[in-house]
């Protein structure tokens, strides 16, 4: 039912300047529920909070409230209340005033009956009785009961945060926006606000949006969890799902431990992987690359005859709850969590349950980007410039020694300036930390082990912008800056259109 | 060998020196002056002088006059030139603060050589001294109360704006609830920079007042022509007066951090 959307998204889009930050983003929030933004900074989490909040507004699509359009609505006139990443108290007032400030700008509507028992309706203030009664109730909600009098200055993080949260509370908003309000708390602190902020949501029966980065804060506390990657929408769904669920790759390294491998589906509801063929539940095509994830806590530990794979434990992590062992199955490793131990160097035998294996359509099969053929006979493209084979746009042409093309049928084409759409596939991209070695540069913006490999994205860092997915064995760290190789005949190249410039 | 070690006590030497002789000493000498007569006896004779001659009161009042009227135009002018400023996400806006600031680079009797030619040229100078004067000092002291409210609106995190709006407060409320009392150091400093030159800078008055307007500070060049006990006499006055209206604006201020905290 619509009208239980207390939130819509439609198409919102969002740049600052000429940058996209949201790309398209559409979801509902449903009424009285805790929802949050999950997702790695920089991903539009907040940019999404600070537009339903009305601080940004999208430059394209509908944030609708209740049904009705609050695109361009001032954030004053939005029945929402933010509580600020970095509380944004008012310094110059004490508690008591903070907390009152949004009542005292509000206006009510009162009725009364006159001499002669008529009723009229008069739009007033809150009178400073009222707003007393309800700072000291929202002072109680928080447990700083007594702090009316005290300054900003002289509370802990943790009581400004409870402040900062009685002054959103205490305006009795539709909706409460939490901008990543634990962010600057210690971890037991944190967990405990947890807990509060859970119980908050319980009594006030309001719907909360929370912002956070941190995964398991966001499985704690929400009913719905949309995960964001670079302004777009991942996944939406209940922890639960999300954790159990996840629709791709992303989402399964960001939330929680993952085994992730490439696998290719041999039959029906058989997939192969780590070299064996495993039973599993997703339905897809015969022969189709699939990315696998299996979470550690769910493979099953055997001997290595029952085992459907085994493997020499090489690492044995103690983790409180849980020991982290890593096995070397073939070239692949996998990651199990279990309460029993095992020694490294043993050999131990692994079983995966049917339905714990998640099969998901991999993102990325090859890059292909926008290129023009430059002068020498190299073509640019992803902010650089490459070496390439250009003979290939023509079945048995050559080079001659003016650099000109020369055609089977003797034609001598100039290619200077054609435009082209150029492939590189996942395995033929090899990165270097030597910024002169490579044709274009950039910084690693994710990095995905998959078991035997890692998969890498390479955002370049000029106007395009574009990102190259590939394979690599090496260990790279995020925000690393690198320079992107591609050989001379691992670039596949197609003309774009067919006028060509002839000479 | 003893190595030679610098305290803090011994580095403050110099600057005890320096406060020695050429604040305490030259104090003392004003108050001498001021309480002597022309034979070097003591007397209160200027005191009393000074308060039973209308003419000097009315000097003193009217300087004052001019002061106020000097800073409140500067304040009106400046507070939504430092406001948009400092709002502005635009990235040259340091250069145009520059702008408002570089004529405090340019020597100051050529600033108001360059206003009395402006002012002669329009056919005001002689016809509206007292217009002239305020003029000359609000052009003179206007950097002075800029930047001291640009640094302090600068200062004031996006954050809290955006709360204000958050818990429905509009355009108005905004700036008396937020911006407005949060600016009162920078309005404090700005009003003592420009409220206290205002009442003893007599080349403006001089220059563009075409010297029918006597401020304070005019008066005391004068008697040091002749008289310097009285001339010390009023001096002592003046820094009397400054320093009441200093602890009344400072009062002021915490007085307001001691209302918002009451409330």
């Amino acid at each position: 039912m619509a009208s239980q959307h207390i939130i819509e998204l439609q198409n919102v889009t969002k740049y600052f300047d000429d940058n996209l930050v949201i790309d398209n983003v559409s979801f509902y929030v449903k009424k009285g529920e805790f929802i949050t933004f999950l997702g790695p900074s920089g991903c539009g989490k907040t940019t999404t909070l600070r537009m339903i909040a009305g601080f940004d507004l999208p430059s394209e699509g509908k944030i609708l409230l209740n049904g009705k359009d609050i695109s361009l609505l001032p954030p004053n006139k939005r029945p929402v209340n933010t509580v600020f990443q970095r509380y944004a108290l008012f310094p110059h007032l004490n508690i008591f005033e903070n907390i009152a400030f949004g009542l005292r700008m509000k206006k009510v509507v009162n009725t009364y009956r006159n001499e002669k028992g008529e009723e009229y309706q008069k739009v007033e203030k809150l009178s400073k009785a009222e707003i007393a009664a309800k700072v000291k109730k929202a002072l109680a909600l928080v447990d700083l009961e007594g702090f009316e009098k005290r300054s900003v200055a002289t509370l802990s993080g943790g009581q400004q945060q409870r402040v900062a949260i009685a002054r959103a509370i205490v305006n009795e908003p539709e909706i409460l926006l939490l901008d990543e309000p634990l962010g600057a708390l210690d971890l037991k602190m944190r967990k405990e606000m947890q807990i509060e902020l859970k119980e908050m949501h319980k009594r006030l029966g309001i719907t909360f949006i929370y912002v956070t980065h941190d995964q398991e804060e966001a499985l704690t506390m929400s009913d719905t969890i949309v995960v964001m990657a670079d302004g777009v929408v991942q996944q939406i769904g209940t922890p639960t799902d999300i954790y159990n669920e996840p629709a791709n790759t992303f989402v399964a390294d960001f939330i929680g431990e993952s085994n992730i491998f490439n696998g290719t589906i041999v039959g029906d509801r058989r997939v192969k992987f780590c070299g064996k063929t495993f039973d599993c539940v997703d339905d897809f095509e015969r022969n189709e690359k699939v990315d696998v994830v299996v979470r550690p806590e769910d493979i099953v530990m055997c001997t290595p005859e029952e085992g459907t794979i085994k493997g020499k434990v090489i690492s044995v992590v103690f983790k409180g709850i849980h020991y982290e062992i890593t096995v070397q199955v073939g070239k692949y490793e996998v990651v199990i969590q279990s309460t029993e131990c095992r020694k490294v160097g043993e050999v131990i035998g692994m079983k995966i349950p049917a339905q714990e294996i998640h099969l998901m359509k991999p993102k990325y099969t090859s890059n292909v980007f926008d290129g023009v053929i430059t002068k020498r006979n190299t073509v640019e493209f992803a902010d650089g410039e490459f070496e390439c084979d250009v003979t290939q746009l023509y079945p048995g042409s050559h080079i001659d020694e003016e650099d000109y093309l020369v055609t089977a049928t003797g034609e001598q084409i100039d290619l200077t300036g054609t435009e082209v759409t150029v492939e590189v596939g996942l395995y033929d991209v090899s990165i270097s930390d030597d910024e002169e070695v490579g044709g274009t540069t950039g910084n690693i913006i994710s990095i995905i082990y998959k078991g035997d490999h890692y998969r890498l994205i390479v955002r370049t860092d000029g106007e395009d912008e574009e990102d190259f997915v590939f394979a690599t064995d090496d260990l790279w760290n995020e925000n690393d800056r690198v320079s992107v190789v591609v050989p001379k005949d691992k670039i596949r190249l197609t003309l774009k259109n067919t006028e060509d410039k002839k000479r | 060998m003893k190595r030679l070690r610098f305290s803090r006590k011994t580095l403050g030497i110099p600057y005890a020196v320096f406060l020695l002789f050429f604040v305490v000493i030259p104090m003392l000498v004003i108050v001498f002056y001021a309480f002597t007569d022309q034979e070097n006896h003591f007397s209160v004779m200027n005191f009393a002088k000074f308060f039973s001659d209308p003419t000097k009161l009315s000097t003193i009042v009217y300087s004052l006059v001019i002061a106020l009227i000097t800073t409140v135009c500067c304040l009106v002018i400046a507070y939504p030139v430092a406001l948009i400023l400092a709002r502005s996400k635009m990235k040259k806006k340091s250069v145009i603060l520059m702008l408002f600031v570089t004529p405090m680079w340019i020597n100051f009797v050529l600033r108001v050589n360059a206003i009395r030619e402006l002012l002669n040229w329009i056919g005001l100078l002689g016809e509206a001294n007292y217009f002239n004067t305020i003029l000359g000092m609000v052009y003179d002291f206007l950097p002075f109360m800029i930047l001291p409210l640009y640094n302090t609106l600068v200062k004031i995190d996006n954050s809290l704006y955006e709360a204000s709006a958050d818990l429905g407060g509009n355009a108005f409320t905004t700036f008396t609830r937020v911006t407005l009392p949060l600016s009162m150091p920078g309005i404090m400093s700005g009003i003592t920079m420009v409220f206290l030159p205002s009442m003893t800078n007599y080349v403006v008055s001089d220059m563009l007042g075409n010297s029918k307007i006597t401020i304070i500070g005019k008066f005391i060049e004068t008697y040091f022509g002749s008289d310097w006990h009285m001339g010390s006499m009023i001096a002592l006055i003046l820094l009397i007066v400054v320093f009441t209206s200093t602890m009344l604006t400072g009062g002021f201020q915490s007085e307001e951090n001691v209302r918002g905290a009451n409330l």
